[in-house]
């Protein structure tokens, strides 16, 4: 039961929440802007590296450097935005989605440029996990995530649910059309959706980056199990995108432990495999997601 | 100064030999997309499938893996290009009524878990040491004459699935493609089976993915799981097609050759470099493609061929169609 | 006065134009329905004079201010508010959050405006915490008419605001229409049952495709029989 708990439920859900964090901004994008964003999981690889240089530089834990990674990558996104999908806005969806998929590679050649291709750390050395009750095994990176994830959706939710910006991105989100005949300032809506889908895929990427390890395509591996996510929890639907992301998660995860037999239910090199059949799935008997979100 | 020369020739064949062979793959695109309107973004499955399909039927027996049943070349192509077929029935069975973006997350989707059944399934494909000693017609020419015989194959391929798209676009199949593109709801009111009509798109574009994976494990003698990388199969192979211009299959192949080339010099001058500045000039390559997408986007829509847009005076000509 | 004037309005969407040379004027506290048959670009004619339809020729003048094509946006701070026909409210927001998106452009106090628009639809201050895509036809409809209320206009378009709703429901709507219009605010609706518009309108325009075919006052128009005939169904 404890061998379950400390090297599969933990992390699995560990995983769920760096699901749940770039999931919330692809929703959020999707909803608003009408794209799938593919630079998102780039997003996150640019929040890590960031997070990386601020350690580097300052010398702080990397907990602490989180919030100078979310507000370096949100200004990056508004950046992008602002050259490479602005101009596009009138244009078929496609086109958007091709340019934000040559973005997806201009972002992670200038992180290669930057940093090299090596695989780097946040931190040397072997990092004891604390232990409760004997044999619960909890490490502090685990806990620093769990425990920030909760704050930054909190965050989140506070802000779509009582300020007039995060109301009027629910709106836009609703029916874009029908927020610019209220008069809602749509650009302004796209630039705080930039600002909190990028901030939050930045957090995710240096979560991914506590957890293990950074490479420069740490973040494209995980934009298809973020799609998943975000397609189960229901497109334009940040609340389903919580549960899409943990579902993604914990289903990696328990998908090798040894359900039936001895030997895992899944083989691990398949891990990576269930969010894509989940995901494939879904989009089949349920494109609308569990929480019945937007069909487009 | 002999040598350089014949230095300069075996590159340029083998430039071109890799940019025919990547104009293949941009046609099946183009008919997916730029004719039928379908976002596939998993070119690389349909790539891996006919890669590994050749090289299991045409390799020597081997204990490594499954195979391999040394069958001639010709037969082993059309078996890429019938599995790639099959597989893409299949998938588009299941994929096309989605929406063009969540088509193209699927499709990525589906070939990432072909990847990864390549590289687990190692009774089958040897895993990630990949298949060897895939043959290469000619092969036992002596220098230049097998490389530029192999072209030769090549330059067959690209004439031959040209001719056989072109026709199929003119053909009243063709027209009927590019009325659902434009306006599927239109389409179907005027009777016409838009499921069926894109799964047929979806199945003769993928079979060319597949011919295109299959002549690449000729040519390089070899096919590996990392030769399935999304960035030098999907990606590049969009980057080719939008700009040569969507739609238009001379185009398509003029993009590929383009792209093929500014691709590799670029490669060429980054090997004159030192080490160090080498794999950082690699990594602004890949950057500046990216640009060059973003700048013709913005500029060229339509690519260095537009699409020929029907004039009103064929039209009259025109057979109504089926 | 005049509050609208549009004058010459010819587009559409696209190449085709579908209004031809289409004027129609609002005075200041004035009630004015827009009826004819299907396809006559009675909505159109409503879109263009907010500017969501690009006018080829022609000009709208509101208020005094030339707003000939202007950006959306602006039409809303100058004090002109659009409900549309279909998809008039935000289905996941609450009935209250749809109300504030409605003010989104003003930067002062909203509570006066919210409570004049609960005091004229009360059954949503009932159910001001519920998604208003889970109410019922009628009640959705108040919720896009108080939506637009709380721009505090000076001129209220509705298209159709009485369709798909059932006779009471549609008794109620048209009473409110003129309930708002006696806090003097201007009202252009396009309508499909005509007659009962026609009845509250102080004046109505008939379209048929895309020109116009008979202004007058709305009583007026009931007793003319060749608009009765051909566009009240007799």
């Amino acid at each position: 039961m404890l061998e379950f708990i400390n090297f599969y439920l933990l992390p699995g859900l560990v995983l769920g929440c760096i699901y749940t964090l770039g999931a919330i901004g692809v929703s959020l994008l999707f909803g608003i802007m009408r794209f799938a964003h593919f630079a998102h999981g780039d997003m996150m690889t640019l929040g890590a590296y960031l997070a990386l240089a601020v350690v580097a530089v300052t010398g702080w834990p990397t907990i602490t450097a989180i919030p100078l990674a979310m507000l370096g990558t949100a200004a990056a996104a508004i950046f992008i935005d602002r050259f490479a999908y602005r101009p596009f806005r009138a244009s078929p969806t496609i086109i958007i989605v091709i340019a934000s998929f040559g973005v997806a590679l201009m972002v992670r050649s200038v992180i290669q440029i930057g940093w090299g291709l090596e695989i780097e750390s946040y931190a040397t050395g072997i990092q004891r996990p604390l232990i409760f009750f004997d044999s619960l095994r909890l490490s502090k990176n685990h806990i620093q995530i769990l425990v920030s994830t909760v704050l930054l959706v909190t965050a989140m939710h506070y802000f779509l649910s009582r300020t007039k910006t995060g109301k009027a991105m629910r709106a836009m989100s609703d029916d874009p059309d029908l927020a610019r005949i209220t008069g809602i300032d749509t650009e302004r809506v796209v630039t705080w959706t930039w600002i909190i889908g990028a901030g939050l895929a930045a957090a995710a990427g240096v979560f991914v980056g506590m957890d293990t390890q950074l490479n420069t395509f740490m973040g494209w591996n995980l934009l298809l199990p973020v799609f998943a996510a975000a397609i189960l929890g229901g497109i334009g639907r940040p609340y389903g995108a919580i549960a899409g992301g943990m579902v993604i998660g914990l289903a990696e995860e328990l998908s090798t432990y040894p359900w039936i037999t001895d030997a895992p239910l899944l083989s691990p090199g398949y891990k990576t495999g269930v969010a894509f059949g989940i995901m494939i799935i879904l989009l089949i008997w349920r494109p609308s997601g569990l929480f019945r979100g937007r069909v487009f | 100064m002999e040598q350089t020369l014949f230095g300069i020739m075996m590159y340029f064949v083998a430039m071109f030999t890799i940019g025919g062979i990547y104009a293949i793959i941009v046609l099946g695109l183009n008919m997916h997309w730029g004719v039928s309107g379908l976002f596939n973004a998993g070119i690389a499955g349909f790539f891996a499938i006919g890669a590994y399909t050749t090289a299991i039927l045409t390799t020597p027996t081997s204990p490594k893996h499954l195979g391999g049943f040394d069958l001639p070349v010709w037969l082993g192509m059309l078996g890429s290009m019938v599995t790639a077929g099959i597989v893409a029935y299949g998938v588009g069975r299941i994929c096309l009524r989605l929406r063009a973006d969540y088509l193209a997350i699927a499709t990525i989707g589906i070939a990432e878990i072909f990847r990864l059944v390549l590289k687990n399934e190692t009774w089958m494909t040897n895993g990630t040491r990949g298949i060897t000693n895939v043959p290469r017609p000619f092969e036992d020419f002596a220098t230049p004459w097998s490389q530029i015989a192999f072209l030769g194959v090549v330059i067959l391929v690209v004439a031959a699935t040209y001719f056989i798209v072109e026709r199929a676009l003119d053909a009243p199949w063709g027209r009927v493609m590019r009325a659902i593109r434009e306006n599927d709801t239109a389409a179907e009111a005027a009777g016409k089976n838009v499921v069926r009509f894109r799964l047929q798109a979806f199945v003769f574009g993928a079979m060319f993915m597949g011919l295109g994976g299959a002549m690449t494990a000729h040519a390089f003698k070899f096919i590996g799981p990392e030769a399935t990388e999304p960035l030098l199969t999907t990606f590049l192979v969009w980057v080719m097609l939008i700009i040569g211009g969507s739609g238009n299959n001379r185009g398509a192949i003029l993009g590929a050759i383009v792209v093929w080339a500014i691709w590799s010099m670029t490669q060429l001058v980054t090997g004159f470099l030192p080490p160090d500045w080498a794999v950082r000039a690699s990594l602004l390559r890949v950057f500046l493609v990216g640009l060059l997408l973003q700048v013709m986007l913005q500029n060229f829509s339509g690519g260095l061929i537009p699409e020929k847009s029907p004039k009103i005076g064929d039209r009259q000509k025109q057979t109504p169609a089926p | 006065m005049t509050l609208l004037e549009a004058t010459g309005m010819t587009g559409g969407y696209g190449e085709m134009d579908i209004l031809d040379s289409v004027h129609m004027s609002v005075d200041k506290g004035e009630i004015v329905s827009i009826i004819g048959p299907n396809g006559a670009g009675k909505s159109t004619a409503m879109k263009a004079i907010f500017g969501i339809v690009h006018l080829r020729q022609g000009r709208v003048i509101f208020d005094g201010d030339d707003i000939t094509n202007a950006a959306t946006q602006t039409q809303v701070q100058r004090g002109m508010a659009y409900v549309p026909q279909e998809r008039n409210i935000f289905p996941n927001l609450s009935v209250h959050e749809n109300l504030e998106m409605g003010a989104f452009s003003r930067n002062d106090d909203i509570t006066a405006s919210l409570d004049h628009v609960y005091e004229l639809f009360p059954p949503l201050r009932e159910k001001m915490r519920q998604p208003a895509g889970e109410l019922s036809g009628g009640q959705r409809q108040m919720v896009a008419i108080g939506r637009a209320l709380m721009v505090t206009p000076k001129l209220l378009m509705l298209d159709e605001p009485t369709a798909g709703l059932s006779p009471k429901f549609m008794a109620e709507i048209f009473d409110r229409i003129i309930a708002v219009n006696s806090t003097g605010i201007g009202i252009l609706m396009v309508e499909q049952n005509a007659r009962q518009a026609l009845e509250i309108s102080h004046r109505g325009y008939v379209l048929a495709t895309g020109r116009n075919r008979f202004t007058d006052a709305g009583a007026n128009l009931l007793a003319n029989e060749e608009v009765t005939k051909s566009f009240l169904g007799g």
